[in-house]
């Protein structure tokens, strides 16, 4: 019974450890990087053996991971919201095949997108793919559920996907940790091909199990300590929270409810307790960080029945991350301000770092792209470079998804746009840019690609990228002609160089990769301190 | 008792190592403690906050609601106006008088001053050059800490050990560093309260 101060993330890695995973998959993605990180950090992980390398993207982690749970052993595979999507073929599948060993799936979103380019709530997913589904109200419920929940999935025989937002996943408490459980046996499935091979003839079958087997999660919710009922003596409305929606609920009545409240944090919903509470008070408020997943379900399309607020009827704002606050003005509590926000304070918007080879990159592709006067066409990634949105840069017309920037260029040029560019970075293009490169390739598509590499996944925080050193090779294996691959240093003394290179290649008609190569200013410093000591 | 603490800076300053090491104390002292704090993108140079909550009772939310911290500590002087709204009425605001100009529309410094001078309660000083005095500018965070210790309702030497706790790992140059920067600011805060 050791306490510990971790950060949510932290807490569900520690988790992990102790409940004996032989594996952790992931692409780093705020704000979830620091699960993988804390497990490559830590000594029992080290002495195990337990597999803590970074992935290429989220749906080759998955499917490591799910390799993994085939073979009989525990595995966490953790992604940001968004992560979801790119992952979401085996997600999908694998709630059709099952696990073997016990699988969690880790997914960190993001609501009011502090880090990122939507709010979606993946618990949508989790009702999309019909397995269960965990939502901790607190770090030490968060190491609980990773604790117990892969021998929960072991018993259910499906993954478990477990939501966190960023509140949670980046937030510190005190966490009361459990012992260390031995690794499972490697323990290949006896009879694993009608499950593991998802023919239709074997898929029909294994859909009508995932089917039958919504019966018995819900049961697992009903009886799932995760899921509280707190009766109170004011019925006129019942309250129904999900994660730490709680603690702001909590946060507003110090001195206890005064309505009766369910607290959710276990998925398929409780029917047993969602009947009790609507059964017994008059209206129903949902508190819910994300989307209005809980409130839709029991309003349904036409709204009859029970009297539902929330989200939806604008007791809440629709969009944006609840806050204590928000939640205390639902509840009609009055929130005092003494000192408002002084008219000389300013927006102080992030920016690439002084120094940071991403900067001379744009600095040289803006002056050659003025000489198109606006015919050229920037299409952006998602890294550090995204930034270049901002001023003084103004560099880029879109960003959109992982990889996205090379496909939509190539689709403008395929539609007349020219001089279509793409600027992405190192870690995103062996994440999703290799195989729309390929798409360019076979077409001899007229583009322009600027793989700014800075060997490293900066924006999370300098993780290992997955084609340091490779990438000229990469480009060439997927069939790019070497003579139009094109490494440069972006330095101000090379801006002449630079720019005529990034002239020639616009002006060629086929497929030109330009890569201005210069390590990260964060890694670099990090790197010289290391090795002063 | 209950403190809630609003940390804010600019992306890189160090307002997370003032967490880490109020955090580290609070765990010593048996306290409860919640700390909220942003990753990611925003800390590039833009704003960031952490939202810190200490008490001898559980904690429920991570955030803390309007109008209810006993204290802002601030890396920057804009910065620390930024968070006013959470602010007690009767509550405390530390913060560095350097600004920090990183973009080009930063205000005239006499302006964001003459706000800080309608506070009731606040302690303003130029933490860097303290720093400076004491050994090394990079200890600008910690002589701000020491300047809010008197505050936090931790005691003096709990956060020590957080500092040995948190810097041990880098030596005990680092840590002495640290220690001298505590006490710099410690002493300074007690000498204008």
């Amino acid at each position: 019974m050791e306490k510990h101060l971790f950060l949510g993330d932290e807490a569900i890695a520690q988790a992990a450890i102790d409940a004996g995973i032989s594996g952790v998959y992931a692409y780093p993605g705020t704000p979830s990087t620091e699960i993988t990180e804390y497990i490559q950090g830590s000594p029992v992980a080290k002495e195990r053996g337990i597999h803590c390398r970074w992935s290429a993207n989220e749906k080759t982690a998955m499917e490591a991971a799910l390799g993994m749970c085939y073979a009989g052993k525990r595995a966490l595979c953790c992604m940001k919201h968004v992560g979801l999507n790119v992952a979401a073929d085996c997600f999908m599948n694998a709630a059709m095949s099952g696990i073997n060993g016990g699988m969690i799936i880790l997914t960190a979103d993001d609501p009011s997108m502090h880090s990122s380019q939507n709010e979606q709530d993946n618990r949508v997913y989790g009702n999309f793919a019909m397995i269960p589904m965990l939502e901790p109200s607190s770090q030490q419920e968060a190491y609980d559920m990773v604790y117990s929940g892969f021998e929960l999935s072991e018993k259910l025989g499906y993954p478990i996907l477990l939501r966190v937002t960023t509140r949670m996943a980046h937030s510190r408490a005190g966490v009361v940790t459990s012992p260390l459980k031995p690794e499972n046996q490697m323990n290949c499935p006896v009879n694993g091909r009608q499950r593991f091979i998802l023919l239709p003839a074997l898929a029909r079958k294994r859909f009508k199990s995932l089917l039958v087997s919504q019966e018995v999660f819900t049961k697992a919710s009903e009886n799932s300590g995760y899921n509280k009922y707190f009766d109170a003596p004011n019925k006129d409305l019942g309250i129904i929270t999900t994660g730490i929606a709680f603690n702001y609920l909590s946060e507003n009545y110090p001195d206890g409810f005064e309505h009766p409240v369910l607290k959710i944090s276990q998925y398929p919903l409780p029917r047993k307790q969602v009947e009790r509470i609507v059964n017994e008070c008059k209206e129903i408020l949902v508190l819910e960080e994300g989307y209005p997943v809980v409130e839709e379900q029991l309003k349904g399309f036409l709204g009859k029945g029970v009297t539902v607020h929330g989200r939806l009827d604008g007791t809440l704002q629709r969009d944006g991350e609840l806050t204590p606050d928000a939640v205390g003005k639902a509840l009609g509590k009055e929130i005092q301000s003494y000192y408002a926000i002084p008219e000389v304070v300013e927006q102080r918007p992030p920016a690439l770092c002084q120094g940071c080879g991403h900067r001379d990159m744009y600095e040289a592709l803006n002056e050659v792209i003025a000489e198109y006067n606006g015919a050229a066409k920037v299409f952006g990634d998602i890294g550090c470079y995204t930034l270049g949105a901002l001023p003084p840069f103004r560099a880029i017309d879109s960003c959109i998804d992982m990889g996205a920037s090379i496909t939509m260029a190539k689709g403008a040029s395929d539609a007349g746009v020219f001089p279509a560019v793409s600027v992405i970075g190192d870690s995103t293009f062996t994440h999703s840019g290799m195989t729309g490169l390929l798409d360019c390739v076979n077409e001899n598509t007229n583009i322009t690609i600027v793989i700014s590499d800075n060997e490293t996944t900066a924006m999370t925080g300098g993780q290992d990228s997955a084609g340091t050193g490779r990438l000229e090779s990469i480009c060439a294996g997927i069939g790019v002609d070497p003579a139009h691959i094109r490494v440069m240093v972006p330095l101000k003394k090379n801006y002449e160089e630079m720019k005529s290179i990034i002239r020639e290649e616009i002006e060629y008609k086929g497929v030109s990769v330009l890569i201005p190569r210069r390590e990260c200013i964060q890694t670099l410093t990090r790197k010289k301190k290391a090795s002063k000591k | 008792m209950k403190t809630d603490i609003i940390l804010s800076g600019v992306g890189g300053q160090g307002i997370l190592s003032i967490a880490a090491v109020i955090g580290e104390a609070a765990l010593k002292e048996g306290l409860y403690m919640k700390q909220a704090e942003v990753h990611g993108m925003s800390q590039r140079g833009g704003d960031v906050q952490s939202n810190l909550r200490l008490s001898d009772e559980p904690i429920a939310s991570d955030l803390i609601p309007k109008g209810h911290a006993d204290m802002i500590i601030s890396l920057e002087p804009m910065e620390s106006l930024r968070y006013l709204p959470y602010l007690k009425k009767e509550g405390w605001l530390v913060t560095n008088s350097r600004p920090f100009v990183n973009i080009p529309n930063y205000p005239e410094i006499e302006k964001v001053n003459a706000e800080l001078d309608r506070l009731p309660h606040k302690v303003v000083l130029d933490v860097e050059e303290i720093a400076k005095e004491a050994g090394s500018i990079r200890a600008a965070n910690i002589v701000m800490l020491g300047a809010a210790t008197p505050f936090l309702g931790i005691d003096y030497d709990k956060i020590e050990a957080g500092i040995r706790h948190i810097f041990g790992r880098k030596g005990e140059d680092i840590v002495n560093m640290n220690l001298k920067a505590l006490k710099a600011g410690y002493d300074l805060a007690q000498s204008l309260r």
